[in-house]
């Protein structure tokens, strides 16, 4: 019986292993307010998701963690669509900084702003 | 005590040689290693309007974990359909060299819903959500690696009163949960069961900390 207790014991520990793995990045609420913008946009609109992407990512450098690939861009969407164009190429050149595979990417969207706010 | 002994071996047994299913090859996608993800809306076969973008909500985080580079999935979206591509099949239809050109992505996720929300039966209802994942190449246009993220949920089974009593009972659920959101939950627990599968998910990108000691494909 104690083998049986000993088994179980080693089947629940590597069972449990596999889920207390430390995540990479602090999620905060991103993929949620994703969720929300869509299906609930009364919910979310630009100014409340950046104010709570702005937490998170607070939360996120006090403790030391990386915010996820994205954040940093999706926030900088938030701001370009209340016309603070100066905060969004910040928060883009930061995802840049952070996550250089998105270079070219940014570059582009950084290159559009401008033309647009040279017509405008 | 000798019986219970037997059945933890055979227990352990089963376990093991579960994962023993056929592996897919990974020879081709190990070559082409990306590191940067760009996941579409996924295309839509069901009913359920909502379908692409609640899955697209929940389909960057265990890529992310996974080790790539994910490109915002609403900044993605939004630059899509400002640039005159208002829904997921023309976003779907984007040739390979503009997303190299516009986003710089080594590969696209294509996604394809196959089945979304509840299906009724004569006392019980269970939530499906279920998609086709394709990985590809965006310099060679070869597919890495698919994959499918599934899930499904029984939910009301057996309840007493009769089947009057549970249609009722499932209709009060579906009420109370809404059937969108449960799908929310569902589609997160597919995606992530997809890419972290031991077997047939995807191989470690080169941000995951063990992304070296992924044996698979080598």
């Amino acid at each position: 019986m104690r083998e049986l207790r000993v088994a179980f014991a080693v089947a629940a520990l590597f069972v449990l292993s596999a889920c207390v793995k430390q995540p990479l990045y602090a999620w905060g609420r991103y993929e949620d307010l994703v969720y929300q913008m869509y299906m609930k946009p009364g919910e979310a609109d630009p100014v409340t998701q950046t104010a709570k992407l702005n937490e998170d990512i607070q939360k996120a450098n006090a403790e030391g963690k990386p915010v996820p690939p994205g954040l940093h861009a999706h926030l900088a969407y938030l701001y370009y669509q209340q016309g603070d164009l100066g905060a969004a190429r910040q928060e883009f050149q930061i995802e840049k900084k952070l996550f250089p595979e998105s270079a070219a990417f940014i570059d582009g969207v950084l290159q559009r702003m401008d033309r647009k706010a040279g017509e405008g | 005590m000798k019986r219970n002994l037997a059945a933890a071996f055979l227990f352990a047994l089963l376990t093991s040689l579960s994962a023993c299913v056929p592996k897919p090859d990974y020879t081709l996608y190990r070559s082409r290693l990306p590191r940067s993800i760009l996941v579409l809306p996924p295309l839509n076969s069901s009913t359920t309007v909502e379908a692409s973008y609640i899955f697209l909500s929940t389909a960057s985080r265990p890529l992310a974990e996974a080790g790539y580079y994910v490109f915002p999935v609403a900044v993605v979206d939004a630059f899509m359909k400002e640039n005159g591509l208002p829904t997921p099949d023309e976003m779907n239809g984007v040739s390979l060299k503009k997303i190299k050109e516009v986003f710089g992505a080594d590969a696209v996720l294509y996604f394809t819903i196959e089945q979304w929300g509840q299906k009724y039966y004569v006392i019980s209802s269970q939530t499906v959500v279920r998609a086709n994942a394709r990985l590809v190449d965006v310099e060679t246009g070869q597919t890495l690696w698919t994959g499918k993220a599934q899930a499904v949920r029984d939910s009301g089974a057996g309840a007493p009163g009769g089947i009057i009593g549970a249609l009722v009972a499932a209709a009060i659920h579906q009420i109370v949960f809404s059937m969108l959101d449960q799908t929310h939950e569902l589609a997160r627990f597919a995606n992530s069961t997809m890419v972290f599968n031991k077997d047939n998910g995807l191989l470690l990108g080169p941000r995951h900390p063990e992304y070296s000691t992924d044996q698979r494909g080598r």
